[in-house]
Parts: structure tokens; C-alpha cells; sequence
């Protein structure tokens, strides 16, 4: 579970303007090593404009994100790092698992392809090790070895969402985050990912950021839960206590709202 | 033996915003204590409040007042106002509950279900692994379905599994909330002993208990929670 108090991201005071509009406001929380953080909301209560600005694609109008890097210890995203910095962070330590595979995905080159770029970003240069790395975490997310030379665009939605977190997470990141990872995706290979997602996060110590709207996927993989509205967190706590006794009004009617399978 | 759990002057009330702010007080000024090795049954009847005192216990709800001092790693913390960290060590080294419900990840195996809360205090997974299977044999939980997923099992099934992932860990407190509610005979005399030997060793647990088998033969006190209903 949560490894120790050396905080891994810090968000403080983050703000996200489009000119007049608000993003997102005001946003400040930190993520421990080992621990998944969820973000749930409706849709443009601002998650995914959170979530492009702490993993660094956005800047922020205001605000500080700081991330204890391996090498340089605690680096400001925006003020330390230059951007050729930031790139790398985002290809090694970092992953970033979009809701639409094909944002996350290279569909012009095999699946083999796509899971080897991002090893060889990081240095790997022998083919047949990359060869083999590839073909492993094909199996670990239940893809066949087979379909290795395949290109991602003859896979299923669902394969597709799993070659995009295999690619991700060949670097062995410690830092994921996710938009709607299971977005789209059947019940069945919803089931699928979410215990790869749960043994990844167990047997790796990865810490995770994910925004959901589904609140059962956020009740079984985070430990924390941050509800958004309209640009703002308007209530933050442990995930059984948010989801069981939440006290802001949105939170409630969300809650309310969920349909009883 | 002494003191490891100290509630005092608690009070809980629910608010509901989507209805009109509507106000419902359940509790107030609980005072209650509990000491290594004793065993409490909470009683009052059905609606009043026991599962919510237990709730506010494991920080599940909110408390609108009061505090909860539970003895954690050789020092007291204050549940009511810990921090999310804070309430995730302690429920993963000092405080269990079983709940009437499982709910996981489905596709899961069983065996990893059960060890899974010993793997997370920093036990090796081999050792986890041996743990929960002489648990899950001990309930009598078939060994060909050790591989499968709990969710495919029956209700009974569902709730021993429960058990054994909560007995799992040697936690120094247990909130119990109907353990043996869907069980046979046979099993509900393992879920005894299973509570007996937490007991003996020094284990504080807290149930809710429909049957009065289970408080004779297992409860040191019982704990009237209607006595604080508002």
C-alpha cells in the first residue's frame, strides 16, 4: 500500500483560466508514492484540464506542481524544468493512459512497435530484447503473442486500451495518469483492466491519478477522492467516506444518482 | 489489560441537500471504551444506529462531534480528526471490520482476495498466500473454488470470505457487523473460534451480533447504543 510521507507531486494553489473561463480553480492536494487518487466530476466540472496541467502539458495560469524526480529530488514543473525536461519525465517516469487509445497510441506502426518506441526512448537499442520486453507485456495485458506485428487499428477498443497502458507502462513509470481509462470499454474488459491496474498498483508501488466519472471504478481502485464541480474541488477525503457519508450537496446528488445494477 | 479504544461525547447527524437540507440527527454524546482481549456486543433494535456507530468507528461516516482515540502504533490518534493517510494506516494495521457486504474487483481469485489485506502491512505474498488458505479451509470454503472469484459464489460463501480476509491480520481491534449472519451451524462455531483465539490474543472487537448464542457465549459486556439516539 502507501509507502511513506515523501510526497511524490505536490499541487499547490493550481489555477487554469481560458481567458475569461474558469478551468479549473484553486486546486491543491499531494499524491503519496503507492497511492491511486481519484478524481470524479461531471463532464466539464474541469478533471481533464487538471489533469493536463499536472502532467505537464498544460501550464497553469497560476499555481506550482512539484514532482520529486529520481535524479534532481523536487523539481517545479513549470520553474525548474525546461521543456525538453518535462518530455523526458513524460516518456520515462511519467505515463499518461488517454480515453481514446488512438490519442495514446502510434496507429501507423505494429502494436511490438509501440511498446518498443518507448523503450527506445529511454535507451534500449538490442531488437531482440526489445522484441521480447514487447512480446511480455502483450501477455501481461492479455493480448496474444501473435498479434504482435499487428497494426493497433485491426485490434478491438478494448485491446486497443490495453496495448496503449502496455506502452505506457514498459518504462516502469511511477507516476500514471489516466482519463477515463475504462471509458468506453464493455463491462467484461472493464473487469479485465481494473485488475491489472490493481496487481500493477500492489506489486509496483505505482501512484496513480485517475478521473472517472464511474464511481465504482473510483470505490475499487482509489484510496482517495477528489469530487470536482465547475472548475472546483468541493469535497476530498478517503473514498468510502466520500462515497458513504458525502456531505456537499454534489456530492450527494452524485451519489444519489447512481443507478443500482 | 488496558484501554485501546476511547470514544467520547460522539455525535453524528446526516444532512440532506437533496432534500431541502433536511436534518437528521441520529446520535449524541456517545461515551464508550474498550480494552485488549474484551469482546462488546451493541444492542438496540434494528434501525437503531448500531451499523452507524460502527461506521463512525471504522471513520466510514463522518462525526459531527466528539472524538475517537484509538491506541495506534503505541500512541493515541484522534479518528475524528485524522487525516485520509491516517485513517488508511489504521485501518491497515490496527482496526478490521467485517462488513455484511464483499466488494471487489471481480475476476479476482479468491486466495489473493484473502491475503491481499496481509500483503498490504508488509507480510511476504508466499506467507500471505499459506495464511489464507488454511482460512479459507478452516471455513470450508471448497479448495477447487480457491481460484475463481468470490463474486461468483453464494451469499454465505461471499461472507466467509469476508471473515477470512479480516482475520487475516492480527488487527488489536475488530468491528464485527454480523459475522455469522448467513452461516450454518458448523460455520458459525469456526467464526467463534476464530473470534475466541483474536481474543486470547489481546484482540478488542466490537459485533453486532443477531444471535444470542454468539453473546453468551462470546461477549465480555454489551453496549446499548439507543440510549444516545436523539
Amino acid at each position: 500500500m502507501i509507502a511513506n510521507k515523501d510526497v511524490l507531486l505536490n499541487v499547490d494553489n493550481l489555477t487554469m483560466m481560458y481567458g475569461e473561463r474558469v478551468g479549473c480553480e484553486n486546486i491543491s492536494f499531494d499524491l503519496w508514492p503507492g497511492e491511486v487518487l481519484g478524481i470524479v466530476g461531471e463532464s466539464g466540472s474541469g478533471k481533464s484540464t487538471l489533469l493536463q496541467c499536472i502532467s505537464g502539458q498544460s501550464k497553469p495560469t497560476s499555481g506550482t506542481i512539484t514532482y520529486d524526480t529520481r535524479i534532481d529530488g523536487k523539481q517545479d514543473l513549470f520553474n525548474d524544468m525546461s521543456e525538453s525536461e518535462r518530455r523526458f519525465l513524460m516518456r520515462t517516469d511519467w505515463a499518461f493512459v488517454h480515453q481514446n487509445p488512438r490519442d495514446g497510441l502510434r496507429m501507423g506502426v505494429s502494436a511490438g512497435a509501440n511498446i518498443g518506441e518507448r523503450l527506445m526512448s529511454v535507451g534500449a537499442r538490442h531488437y531482440g530484447n526489445i522484441r521480447n520486453t514487447a512480446e511480455e507485456w502483450l501477455g501481461k495485458v492479455e493480448i496474444m503473442a501473435e498479434r504482435l506485428d499487428d497494426l493497433p487499428s485491426t485490434f478491438s477498443g478494448g485491446m486497443q486500451q490495453r496495448l496503449q497502458i502496455a506502452r505506457n507502462l514498459v518504462t516502469s513509470p511511477r507516476l500514471i495518469f489516466m482519463d477515463e481509462p475504462t471509458g468506453g470499454l464493455d463491462v467484461s474488459v472493464q473487469a479485465k483492466l481494473l485488475d491489472l491496474l490493481r496487481g500493477l498498483v500492489q506489486d509496483l508501488g505505482l501512484s496513480v491519478v485517475i478521473v472517472t466519472h464511474d464511481l465504482a471504478v473510483a470505490r475499487l481502485l482509489s484510496h482517495r477522492l477528489m469530487v470536482m464541480q465547475q472548475g472546483q474541488v468541493v469535497e476530498t477525503g478517503l473514498t468510502d467516506q466520500v462515497l458513504d457519508d458525502p456531505q456537499h450537496p454534489y456530492t450527494q446528488l452524485l451519489v444519489s444518482s447512481i443507478l443500482q445494477a | 489489560m488496558s484501554k485501546i479504544l476511547n470514544i467520547k461525547n460522539v455525535g453524528k447527524s446526516f444532512t440532506l441537500h437533496t432534500q431541502g437540507s433536511l436534518e437528521i440527527p441520529v446520535f449524541k454524546g456517545i461515551d464508550f471504551s474498550i480494552k485488549a482481549g474484551e469482546c462488546i456486543a451493541l444492542t438496540g433494535a434494528s434501525g437503531a444506529g448500531k451499523s452507524t456507530f460502527m461506521r463512525m468507528i471504522y471513520a466510514n461516516y463522518i462525526c459531527s462531534q466528539g472524538s475517537i482515540e484509538i491506541r495506534h502504533k503505541g500512541d493515541w490518534l484522534n479518528l475524528v480528526a485524522a487525516t485520509p493517510h491516517e485513517v488508511i494506516d489504521v485501518r491497515c494495521h490496527t482496526l478490521g471490520y467485517v462488513s455484511q457486504f464483499l466488494r471487489v474487483i471481480p475476476r479476482v481469485a479468491t486466495l489473493e482476495i484473502v491475503a491481499e489485506p496481509l500483503i498490504a502491512t508488509g507480510v511476504a505474498k508466499d506467507i500471505a498466500i499459506e495464511k489464507a488458505k488454511s482460512l479459507l479451509a478452516r471455513l470450508r470454503i471448497p479448495e477447487h473454488l480457491w481460484t475463481l472469484s468470490p463474486l461468483t459464489f453464494s451469499g454465505g460463501e461471499q461472507q466467509r470470505v469476508n471473515i477470512a480476509r479480516s482475520f487475516i491480520v492480527d488487527y488489536p481491534i475488530m468491528l464485527l457487523d454480523e459475522p455469522t449472519a448467513s452461516l450454518d451451524q458448523a460455520n458459525r462455531h469456526t467464526v467463534f473460534d476464530f473470534i475466541e483465539e483474536a481474543k486470547k490474543k489481546g484482540t478488542a472487537v466490537i459485533g453486532i451480533f443477531h444471535d444470542q448464542e454468539a453473546r453468551d457465549t462470546l461477549c465480555t459486556g454489551t453496549f446499548d447504543v439507543t440510549q444516545y439516539q436523539v
